[in-house]
């Protein structure tokens, strides 16, 4: 069948619980001198203004797909939007989508999986999320959905830095490593952060997958090396060493599986496609660099709730380890079945 | 894909030489015909007029993107993301018919055969009708698709969850027809007996409305963007799979039980069907640009344009049924006289 030739509209999806500063960030884009144009879908017109030609007002409706899948959820006003900003081609280069502080990414970022025309015309770039470096702990307690937020972003720029000690600067992000250690984290003021660093990502994008390590800001001059075992409360671990702290949150957690042995294809598909299936509710987003057996070519997957996308990538290095590397970002995830299941699809 | 290789001679009839080559210089959405003059609808800002003789001339209409156009032969009724509602009649005369207050996208629109009509914005539909006043009326959600039904000033809302059923001017409560999904377009049967949605997933569904018994008619690899009722209402015709899917409404029971004809197979999905409005043969566009006219009995073929260029974004019939205007989505349209 013929395929568009027009690239595909780049689409950065914006979160972050409320007051944490997604209307500062996205005033920041899009006053910036980058000679970019950039529509705008918010979800309502917010008391601050928003500097742009082409704003477009949405509804949130989150429509479950009718596959039966809870999970499968898609926000049906911006499959709409899409359609009508398509017949604009040309007059913009990239979409940033601001969703409201209480709203779950997944639908936003389904959308752009299973809506075919939004896929043809859309790729989904990466999913940021602003927080409050103040209140996120407390919302981290309280709000689910700040919570999800996090969890499932790419990008997190830790905002209000300054009004915040070292001390609990630490501890925020500590907090937000607990749930997620793979999302690039940026300090910020004002939101204050290289355009560079938020757009243009490529997080969803097979081809860009070139590993999966946590990511950890250095520590810098955080040595202030506290060591007393405080907030030991009822839903946290924490423990510190070599400055940083590391909490443990009970409800969101990201679990990580590699093997130096290469990985039975037959078994390791079959196993991941049966896992999101059935565990898919609780598990946000997945990653993975696989190495199989008698194939000579990096495996990369991503994925969105029950959602999968995988290919090969590329031709595995003359001396690069050949090491398989999967991650899960979810809720509860149930670590041991899926370390079983993992440990059963290496090649014995 | 390749040329297009109509394999051995002779082994489809083409008139493609007969086509007379319209450059319309605009993306094209949607054509219609308003007498002899094809309306090509453009995705933004203007529409491009053929006249019989192949001249062209272009009309600007909306500020910005053109969201959704509905014509009754007299005029076209178009949408824009400004958030106005435009008529266009055959002179190349526009006028508003309305202004968003809040300059909301205009999403849908629909024309009854008696002047009346409707438009939508966000989850609002809104009716203007005669003498009558303006009357709105709040979907549950974004509303998908517009229908007035052949017969009494009744008008079909589809939104997520099902379609309502709308009648303006009486207080009575309106009639909700539910079925899960997300519903994006509507059309009523000619004869007033059944009412089909374009589902957001592949599939289409149907109600009989003396009963609100419910058709599903699913199987489509993708979504169905293209609806066109055969002459008389005997059988509708879609786009959304590799052949023309046509499903029969005949019987009493429309396509219940009954399997859908398969109409004129390529290697390309059905972008377009339009029906022709007084015999039983219809024109399909593909996505790889080709349109062919087919004969709904036996499904012969005749090839009209050869696959090229982008997908085919329009087609229509004049009333008399001797003149088929099309165009891909970049513009390169055709006029073909029978």
């Amino acid at each position: 069948m013929a395929e568009a030739t027009s690239p595909k509209i780049p689409v950065t999806v914006l979160t972050g619980y409320l007051g944490a500063g997604k209307t500062t960030l996205l005033n920041r884009i899009l006053s910036e001198n980058h000679g970019k144009k950039y529509a705008v879908i918010v979800n309502e017109f917010g008391e601050i203004g928003i500097d742009n030609d082409l704003i477009i007002g949405a509804d949130e409706e989150v429509f479950e797909m009718n596959n039966g899948c809870v999970c499968c959820t898609v926000r049906g006003d911006l499959v709409r939007i899409m359609e009508g900003l398509m017949k604009r081609k040309g007059k913009f280069d990239a979409i940033i989508v601001e969703t409201t502080g209480l709203a779950d990414p997944a639908p936003v970022a389904q959308t752009f999986f299973v809506d075919e025309d939004v896929q043809r015309n859309a790729r989904l770039d990466a999913v940021v999320t602003v927080a409050d470096a103040k209140w996120l702990s407390d919302r981290l307690k309280d709000a689910p959905e700040a919570k999800n937020q996090i969890a499932f972003a790419d990008v997190i720029v830790l905002n209000k830095t300054d009004l915040v000690s070292k001390g609990e600067l630490a501890e925020v992000e500590a907090r937000i490593r607990g749930i997620n250690p793979y999302a690039k984290l940026h300090r910020t003021e004002r939101c204050k952060v290289a355009l560079a660093d938020v757009l243009e990502r490529g997080a969803f994008d097979l081809d860009r997958i070139l590993e999966i390590e946590p990511d950890f800001l250095e520590a810098g001059d955080d040595h202030d090396h506290d060591h007393d075992h405080h907030h030991h409360d009822h839903h946290d671990h924490a423990h510190s060493h070599g400055g940083l702290k590391h909490y443990h949150d009970e409800e969101m957690q990201s679990l990580a599986l590699r093997t130096d042995k290469p990985l039975d294809p037959t078994k390791f598909m079959p196993w991941l496609q049966q896992l999101v299936a059935s565990e898919g509710q609780k598990i946000l987003r997945s990653k993975g660099i696989l190495a199989f057996s008698d194939d000579d070519d990096r495996y990369v997957f991503q994925g969105v709730h029950m959602m999968l996308e995988g290919d090969h990538q590329r031709k595995w290095k003359d001396g690069e380890r050949r090491e398989s590397r999967v991650v899960f970002i979810g809720r509860e995830l149930p670590e041991q079945m899926i370390r079983d299941g993992f440990e059963r699809c290496i090649v014995t | 894909m390749k040329e297009f290789d109509p394999g051995e001679p002779g082994s489809i009839v083409s008139v493609t030489d007969r086509v007379r080559p319209l450059p319309l210089g605009i993306a094209v959405s949607s054509v219609h015909f308003l007498g002899d003059a094809a309306f090509f609808v453009g995705t933004e800002e203007k529409v491009a007029v053929a006249n019989p003789a192949g001249e062209i001339s272009q009309v600007e209409i909306h500020f910005g993107a053109i969201l959704c156009a509905a014509s009754d032969g007299a005029r076209i009724v178009t949408g824009g993301d400004d958030g106005t509602l435009t008529a266009l009649n055959a002179r190349g005369e526009t006028s508003v018919l309305a202004i968003d207050a809040k300059r909301r996208w205009i999403d849908c629109v629909a024309l009854h055969p008696d002047g009346a009509f409707a438009w939508s914005a966000g989850k609002t539909a809104f009716v203007r009708s005669g003498k009558a006043e303006e009357k709105s009326f709040d979907a549950p959600s974004t509303v998908g698709g517009l229908a007035f039904a052949p017969k009494g000033l009744r008008l079909a809302i589809a939104h997520y969850g099902g379609v309502t059923l709308w009648f303006p001017n009486m207080a009575a409560k309106p009639e909700f027809l539910e079925w899960a999904g997300s519903h994006l377009g509507v059309v009523f049967s000619p004869d007033n007996k059944f009412l089909v949605t374009a589902m957001h997933e592949p599939a289409l569904h149907g109600w009989r409305l003396a009963d609100n018994r419910h058709m599903r008619m699913s199987g489509y690899p993708g979504r169905v963007r293209s609806m066109s009722w055969s002459a008389g209402g005997k059988g509708l015709a879609t786009s959304g799979a590799d052949t023309v899917i046509v499903w029969p409404f005949t019987s009493k029971d429309g396509p219940m039980g009954k399997e859908p004809a398969m109409l004129a197979p390529l290697q390309a999905r059905v972008a377009v069907v339009a029906c022709h409005p007084k015999n039983d043969i219809m024109a399909a566009g593909y996505s790889d640009g080709t349109v062919l006219m087919v004969r709904l009995e036996d499904g012969a073929e005749i090839l009209v344009r050869r696959n090229k260029g982008a997908p085919v974004a329009a087609l229509a019939w004049n009333a008399k049924g001797t003149l088929l205007a099309l165009a891909d989505e970049e513009g390169d349209g055709g006029l073909l006289e029978l």
